[in-house]
Formats: C-alpha cells, sequence, structure tokens
C-alpha cells in the first residue's frame, strides 16, 4: 500500500455544553499521514490546539478498536464516515485525499443530548437496557451449559444480533431518530435463544415502551441504520421486533398460552 | 537518591499473611465456604459497597451483590457500563469443563496456570480459579451469551497457548464483548431493581480510609467536574490493568492506573509492578503518529505458522520467499509446542529474531504470521467434504479461505483495515506489544488488599497468574472474582460490619482526602507551562519499553529510575493544560493518570531491579541459559515483592514465600 500525506480543511462543530448554542469552526491541519486513523488526526490538531493555548476538540472514544462503541463522529454527512461496516475509531486516513474538506459533527438526534463539541448523551441505551434487556438469571443458579443444546444457525444469528457495540449511529442516521436498531437487536438476540423465553412478552414491551419515552422516533423503514451500522446489524432484527412486538400484544402478559 | 533501591534488597519484612485456608488443595475453598462468615438477608439491605470499574470484574461483582441485597454503587468513567475494556477481549475465556474429552481437569487447568505463570503465582487462589471456571460458563450461556456451537447444539471450543487441550470456549472474535455484555445486562437489571446506583463518566480519585479501614471514596464528575463523596462499607477496586505506562499498548486510551495508585498511597501494597505481559501478535507499529496498538488474537497461532526469512534483510516479499528459505522459528526452536508456546516465550523468540535482522516489513520489526497452509489444509478437507477427487488449486484456496473466514473473519478485516493490506493473500506482520498487567495491588485469599475493607479484583490486583498469563485466562479470572470470589468473601468482612452506621460524608476523613484531590486539581492547572500532557506521556513509555520492557538489565534500570525522575519533575513544572476545572476537561483528566502513571514506572523499575532472575515475562538479561532462555531463581525469588508506599520516592518490600505443596518446580520446558 503506497503511503501519502496530505493537507485537509476541516470543520468541527464545538459546542461548550448542553446548554449553550453551538458552530462550526474550521481549521486546517497538514502533513497527515494515510496510516493515520481519523481519531489520530484529531489527536495531531488537539494537540497543535494544546500548544496554541486552546481548548481541544472533545469527542468520545476508547478502545480504538472497533468494538467498545464509544466513538461517534458524524463525518461528511454519515455516521462514522465513509467506509462501511467501520468505526469512526478504524476509519483511516487513506479514505480521504490532500486537499479534501471534511466536515465533523457529534450525532445529531433528540435523545442524545450533546455534552460537549462531538460528545453525546446515550446514556437512553443504557435505560433502554434496564427496561428488559437481560435474562433475569441470578449468580449461581444456573444449570450445566450443555444441558442446553441450541441449534447452531439460531446461535449464529443470535450472536450477529448480539454484535451491536451500542454505539448510536444507527440512530445518528435515521431521519426519524429512531432507535428501533439497536432495540431489535437486543429483543432479537434473547427472543432467538431459549434463555429468553420466560421474559419474552414482557421484554418486548417494556422496551418499546422506554424507547418511546426516551423520545426516539418510528421507523419509517428507509435501512439507513444498517447502512450505517458499523457491526453490519441487519434491519430483519427490526421485523422480528415488530414480530416480538405484535406476538406480545396478542399473547397474555403472563407468556406463551 | 539511589538509596532506596540499595537499602530494600536488606530490610524487609516477612509480616504478609495470605489468609490461605486449611486442607488439602482441593478442599480449601469447600472448607472457606462452608465455614465464612454469612450477613443475613435484612443486615445486608444496611450495608453500602462501592464498585470501581465496569469490566468483566466490576460489572459482575456490582451485578451479583446486588442481586444478594446490599446496595451498591458503581462508578466508570466510560458513558456507558458497557465501554468498560473487557469488551476488547478476542480469543476466548478458559474453564475445565472437559466437554472435548480430551484430558482435562481442574487440576490440570490449575497446573497449566501455575506453570505457565512460570512458577510465581500463589497455588491456592489459581486453584480455586480453576474450580469456578466450570460455573462461570453456564452462568454466561443462562445469561444468553452466544458463544459459538457445533452443528449438535453443543458449545464449540478451541486451543490457546501453553495447553495441550481444547478449553477455550468463545464467541467469534468478539468473546469479551458478549460475556461484558452479559455482565453489563446483569449489572442494569440491579440498576432497574434500585439495588445498584450507577455513576458513569466518574473517576475515583482517592481512597477514604477511617480508622484503618476503607470507608469511601472521593470521585470526580467528569462532566461538571465537581468533587463528590461516597461512603461504603467496603470499597471494591475492578479498575483494569496498568499496561498504559508504557503510552503504547492494546489497553484502550482510557485506561490507567489512578484507582490502584491512590490505594497504594494509602497504604495498600502493590505486588510484582515489573510483570507485564507483552502479547506476541500485535499489528506492528507504523509512525510516530500511532496512538495505540491493536491485537490480533492468539487464537489466530492454532492456524498460523510464524516464520522470517532466513537470510538476514531479505529485500523479497513474503509470497515471494520459497520454503525452505523460511525459518519457522517456533516450530524449530519448540517442536512439541510450536506456534502454541506461551506469550512471553512467543514474544521473546520474535524479538531475537528482528534484533538479529531478520525482521521484515519497512521498520523491519516484524515477523510473519502466514495462514498460506491453513487455507490450503483447509481447503483440501473441504473438497473432501463436497466429494471432489482433483480440485484444482483455485478451488482449495477459494474453499479454503472460505473456513479461515469463518474463524478469524472479523480479526482479518481489522487487519486490513489498519494496514491497507489482504491478509488471506500475503501473510500477516505481527510484532509484541504490551497487553496486560500481572502485577497489581496485593491481596490475600480473600481479595482483600492490605487495607481492611478495601478488594482488589481482575487485573487489578496480582494473584492468579504469576510472571505471565495464559490466553483466555484474563476473562475467566475477572469473572471468577467478581461472580464465584468476592460475593462470599466480602460477606466474611461485612458480617463484622452489620453494627457500623454509614459515616456521613462530612466526616473529617472525607474533608481531608477531598481536600487533598482538589489541592492538586489545582495544582496542575496553575503550572501552565509549555509541553502537552500527551507528550509526556509517549517520553515516559519510550524510557519503560527501551529499560523495563521485553528484556530488562541491571543498568538500563538504575537509568531508567533516574530517568522517570526527572521527569516526573519536568512534568510538574511544565506541563500544559487548557481549559478549567469545572466543566468536561479531557486533558485535565489525562494529566492526572499520567502523573499516577510516572510515579508507578519509577516502582516497576524498582521491582525489575530487584527481581535478578529471569521468570515470565520478566526477562532480565544476567539470568538466562546459554540457548538463551529465560533462567529462573527459585531459591533467591520465590516470592511475591508487596511494595508499602512510603512517601516520596520510597518505599519497603515486603515478600510473600511462595510456597509449592502440589506443585514441582521444575525450568519451564516447550521444546
Amino acid at each position: 500500500m503506497e503511503h501519502y500525506n496530505m493537507n485537509l480543511t476541516l470543520k468541527v462543530w464545538r459546542q461548550k455544553n448542553s446548554d449553550t448554542k453551538g458552530h462550526f469552526e474550521t481549521f486546517k491541519v497538514g502533513d497527515i499521514s494515510s496510516e493515520m486513523s481519523f481519531l489520530e488526526m484529531f489527536d495531531v490538531l488537539n494537540e497543535r490546539l494544546v500548544s496554541e493555548n486552546k481548548e481541544p476538540v472533545a469527542f468520545d472514544h476508547d478502545c480504538r478498536e472497533g468494538i467498545c462503541g464509544a466513538c461517534s463522529m458524524y463525518i461528511d454527512g454519515e455516521p462514522h464516515g465513509p467506509w462501511a461496516k467501520t468505526t469512526t475509531c478504524q476509519l483511516h486516513m487513506r479514505a480521504f485525499k490532500d486537499g479534501d474538506t471534511i466536515v465533523v459533527e457529534p450525532w445529531r438526534s433528540k435523545a442524545f443530548p450533546v455534552i460537549k463539541d462531538l460528545m453525546v448523551d446515550r446514556s437512553a441505551f443504557d435505560r433502554i437496557i434496564q427496561a428488559g434487556g437481560f435474562v433475569s438469571v441470578n449468580t449461581g443458579n444456573a444449570v450445566d451449559a450443555n444441558s442446553l443444546p441450541i441449534v447452531r444457525y439460531k446461535a449464529e444469528e443470535a450472536f450477529n444480533s448480539a454484535a451491536c457495540i451500542g454505539c448510536g449511529a444507527c440512530v445518528a442516521a435515521c431521519k426519524n431518530g429512531s432507535a428501533m436498531l439497536f432495540v431489535g437487536a437486543k429483543v432479537s438476540q434473547l427472543a432467538m435463544l431459549p434463555q429468553g423465553d420466560p421474559e419474552r412478552t414482557t421484554r418486548v414491551l417494556n422496551m418499546v415502551a422506554q424507547m418511546d419515552k426516551e423520545g426516539f422516533g418510528n421507523c419509517s423503514n428507509t435501512y439507513a441504520c444498517e447502512a450505517e451500522c458499523p457491526k453490519g446489524i441487519s434491519v430483519a432484527n427490526i421485523a422480528r421486533l415488530n414480530h416480538e412486538y405484535l406476538r406480545a400484544g396478542l399473547c397474555s402478559e403472563e407468556g406463551d398460552l | 537518591m539511589r538509596k532506596t533501591f540499595l537499602t530494600t534488597e536488606k530490610y524487609y519484612s516477612m509480616s504478609l499473611n495470605a489468609k490461605i485456608p486449611e486442607g488439602n488443595i482441593n478442599q480449601k475453598w469447600e472448607n472457606y465456604k462452608g465455614h465464612v462468615k454469612l450477613v443475613n438477608t435484612a443486615n445486608k439491605r444496611k450495608i453500602e459497597i462501592v464498585v470501581i470499574g465496569t469490566g468483566l470484574a466490576g460489572a459482575s461483582a456490582a451485578a451479583t451483590l446486588g442481586e444478594l441485597g446490599y446496595k451498591v454503587k458503581a462508578f466508570c468513567f466510560q458513558d456507558s457500563p458497557r465501554r468498560a475494556h473487557s469488551i476488547a477481549a478476542q480469543g476466548g475465556i478458559n474453564a475445565a469443563k472437559n466437554y472435548q474429552n480430551d484430558g482435562d481437569s481442574v487440576y490440570r487447568l490449575f497446573y497449566d496456570t501455575v506453570k505457565g505463570g512460570d512458577y510465581r503465582s500463589r497455588e491456592a487462589n489459581v486453584y480455586r480459579l480453576a474450580e469456578v471456571s466450570a460455573n462461570i460458563i453456564d452462568q454466561c450461556v443462562a445469561q444468553g451469551v452466544p458463544f459459538a456451537r457445533e452443528y449438535g447444539g453443543l458449545l464449540s471450543n478451541r486451543s490457546f497457548g501453553g495447553v495441550q487441550v481444547q478449553r477455550t470456549f468463545y464467541a467469534a472474535g468478539q468473546t469479551g464483548q458478549q460475556l461484558l455484555l452479559g455482565a453489563y445486562s446483569a449489572l442494569e437489571r440491579q440498576v432497574a431493581l434500585g439495588n445498584v446506583t450507577m455513576y458513569s463518566r466518574h473517576e475515583m480519585l482517592d481512597i477514604v480510609v477511617v480508622d484503618g479501614k476503607a470507608r469511601g471514596i472521593i470521585a470526580r464528575d467528569l462532566v461538571s467536574g465537581k468533587l463528590e463523596r461516597h461512603f461504603g462499607h467496603a470499597v471494591l477496586l475492578c479498575s483494569g490493568g496498568y499496561g498504559n505506562v508504557f503510552y503504547l499498548s492494546t489497553n484502550a486510551m482510557g485506561s490507567n492506573v489512578t484507582a490502584a495508585w491512590k490505594a497504594h498511597k494509602k497504604g495498600a501494597y502493590f505486588a510484582n509492578p515489573c510483570y507485564t505481559q507483552i502479547h506476541p501478535t500485535c499489528i506492528p507499529l507504523s509512525g510516530d503518529h500511532q496512538s495505540k496498538l491493536t491485537l490480533m488474537s492468539e487464537s489466530l497461532r492454532n492456524d498460523g505458522r510464524i516464520w522470517v526469512p532466513k537470510q538476514k534483510d531479505d529485500p523479497r516479499k513474503g509470497i515471494d520467499i520459497p520454503e525452505d528459505e523460511r525459518d519457522y522459528y517456533l516450530e524449530r526452536r519448540y517442536p512439541a509446542f510450536g506456534n502454541l508456546v506461551p506469550r512471553d516465550v512467543a514474544s521473546r523468540a520474535a524479538k531475537e529474531r528482528c534484533d538479529a535482522g531478520y525482521g521484515v516489513g519497512t521498520t523491519k520489526m516484524a515477523v510473519y504470521l502466514d495462514f498460506a497452509d491453513a487455507i490450503q489444509r483447509y481447503g483440501h478437507i473441504e473438497a473432501g467434504k463436497h466429494g471432489i477427487h482433483n480440485p484444482s488449486s483455485e478451488e482449495v484456496i477459494k474453499m479454503g479461505r472460505e473456513v479461515v473466514a469463518e474463524k478469524y473473519g472479523n480479526l482479518f478485516e481489522m487487519y486490513e483495515k489498519i494496514t491497507g493490506e489482504n491478509p488471506y493473500e500475503r501473510p500477516m506482520r505481527i510484532y509484541p506489544a504490551v497487553h496486560y498487567t500481572m502485577g497489581g495491588l496485593w491481596v490475600d485469599y480473600e481479595l482483600q488488599t492490605s487495607v481492611p475493607g478495601l478488594y482488589a479484583l481482575g487485573e487489578a490486583n496480582f494473584s492468579d497468574h504469576g510472571a505471565n498469563r495464559l490466553g483466555a485466562s484474563a476473562l475467566m479470572q475477572g469473572l471468577a472474582d467478581g461472580y464465584f470470589v468476592i460475593p462470599y468473601t466480602v460477606g466474611n468482612y461485612l458480617a463484622g460490619e452489620i453494627g457500623t452506621v454509614p459515616i456521613p460524608t462530612s466526616h473529617e476523613a472525607f474533608e481531608k482526602a477531598e481536600n487533598e484531590v482538589s489541592a492538586r486539581i489545582e495544582k496542575l492547572m496553575s503550572i501552565k507551562g509549555t509541553e502537552s500532557v500527551e507528550s509526556f506521556h509517549k517520553r515516559l513509555g519510550k524510557i519503560l519499553w527501551n529499560k523495563c520492557g521485553m528484556a530488562r538489565n541491571e543498568q538500563g534500570l538504575k537509568e531508567a529510575i533516574e530517568e522517570v525522575r526527572a521527569l516526573r519533575e519536568e512534568f510538574w513544572n511544565n506541563v500544559r493544560i487548557p481549559g478549567d476545572i469545572n466543566s468536561f476537561n479531557n486533558e485535565l483528566d489525562k494529566a492526572g493518570r499520567v502523573a499516577d502513571f510516572m510515579e508507578l514506572g519509577e516502582l516497576m523499575c524498582l521491582d525489575a531491579l530487584d527481581r535478578k532472575e529471569s521468570c515470565g515475562a520478566h526477562f532480565r538479561e544476567e539470568s538466562q541459559t546459554p540457548d538463551g532462555e529465560a533462567k529462573r531463581d527459585d531459591s533467591h525469588f520465590s516470592y511475591v515483592a508487596a511494595w508499602e508506599f512510603k512517601g516520596g520516592n520510597n518505599w519497603e518490600l515486603h515478600k510473600e514465600d511462595l510456597v509449592f505443596d502440589e506443585i514441582h518446580l521444575t525450568q519451564r520446558s516447550y521444546k
């Protein structure tokens, strides 16, 4: 792979805190290597800002391996930028060329208020999980793991749903600010496994109720969430969520009868 | 100035009591559980526990203690407990289930772990770990963790380094993520039930000790910058390891030693700080801009073959070098374990080849990890399954790549994103990188530190992995400590605390601790120097990597101590932190952590200097066999080095003698 250096113009959203209005600030950055990650390019910018005694740009990030789900930049109109199935931290600068202008914003959604610059508050996701994204099994109650065989393809499908990293790109990508893909992934994972069965009905009802309460919008099937999901979570999860929700409406709250 | 490390050799105490229960090794934990003091349900509701960190150890502990009825407060610096760095563990989790019927047992897992740790861990703790390992898998499956399965619907296993059985359970290359999400879901369930209060975007900045017992913490809300006081009848530190002291590591950017270090300065001994694990298979460094290193799971060594060219400075591409001009040096040196030798052995062997001039890639600080053979092998097997008797080489490669993609697809994708090279077509380039720290706060059998009421779990403690951790054992230990050990052991302490009414946070000890924290923050902000925190951190990392990394010697360590001290001095006179105290200020957060890393860095060198033997990850150049293997010295160094902070640059060394009743100490051989 040929390496090259580039000069770029960045238009970055700056916002002091959740109470103040934000604005775009323009920065020129030079000598950016194509081998850098997108966040390392921000490190370079922030080092420069520190040296100029200015406040660096605040953004969430942690593992920088594409798995913790912390990083969350809206780059040139796409959550996590131009590469498919890639988090911001795994996006590398060879996606850009010399002279490019890059616009970087935080996630934009009513349910994710901006904390500072590019950081948003995604605690709504935790509260949705609190509403039912678990199996009610206390430590020490478990039976031998192999006493519960699970059809392999179902286990794999459950894993594909469970691969969600909770970054919120689906919400940011959606024109309605819907969290259906996030909720659908967790509901699907547990609906496909026998462990999730006893609470199947109440889980979906409670999680959807919490989702609505947090101010997320409705799904209108544009599939932008799937297109932008860094883990390739399929919209089939939304179909399953709808199926589970409908089923729960038809079943009694005590479960399957 | 050098007095500290010269005098510590002579003056040390043997006062440490690990409180190991009586009885045979396989009865100790049963005996303990049978006689431990309990707290009744009504009293549990009156008892408060503070948990720092929400990785595997913290989330599992907080959830389980919440289930039991204690009032738990859990803290993490991330925006959600689900993002703790346990999430990035790739390869798997060990358990002595013997589902493969290949001769595994609790004893064998125990034996492999003690041997893999180069006989520097505590037998009783490791045996308990092996005993509860099977319960972990049961618990996780019950939570809905989607482990890999066979066609019959049962759980699948694979092999990891240093082991001859298949005991590793996995969920593709995302095992840590799935286990953490399991523990996180259990935690959130307790939050919903009101048993756990969650404080995210909070960082613990001090321990509050009242009458010799840990009674709470000072935490900082990272968004508002405000300091908070929190009482607890007990405090559990589940704050992970300190690999980021090297600046470049596979740890998350926020991983830090601060919680453990504050505890150390309040009286908790720090054990074996120099035992850091350098993982053999990471993506090599590409330039100065690099902020972290990325691991390629050890599971890849199940199928990948490691090699370098036989010719020095070979200019050819890997794929152009014919078979007989390749040196598969691990298979050559260690025929019994081959590419699956333990991590410390594999890392040193890679360093040896690169230092000798056989490295590959632009920096020449890399070796190949090659899947061409595995692709051929799997391709032929698949052809056989499909009844194709004379497959073309294209067919073989196509089918073989499909199998490899199924096993390691996400890792190959990650490699390609970072390097821009396709590892299905050309061998990966890898090099060792800092990954895990075996050292940590000294704890007894009950996971209690030397401060009563203060516990350390998971990577934050030192107890189970000796001088080298085997692959897939970190997840096991984190969950063992949180789900199955601490619920018993902390109860034993809290049974004596049921009469203690919560101490109001207006108590003078809270007042004093908060004032100290506040003064330190103000001091950092007032320096207004010229150099960034990041720059100091990089410089610290370079000193430690070069002089306290994969190989160390006396002279280098002595130099490193002086250099770290000088750097620390410079930091406190010239660091520049923009922004202010009472708002989100990541530069300030980082400055506090780097300041603590600088103090730790000195102690690491001091500990490395004291340990004149080579063992596990600790390779002292003065102590090696004629063929360059690590040479242990059991007669002088079969102890845990537990350091007590004595103010300034002074530490006192306490030694816990390691007693091996079960396992006969031998020089480790993987040949």
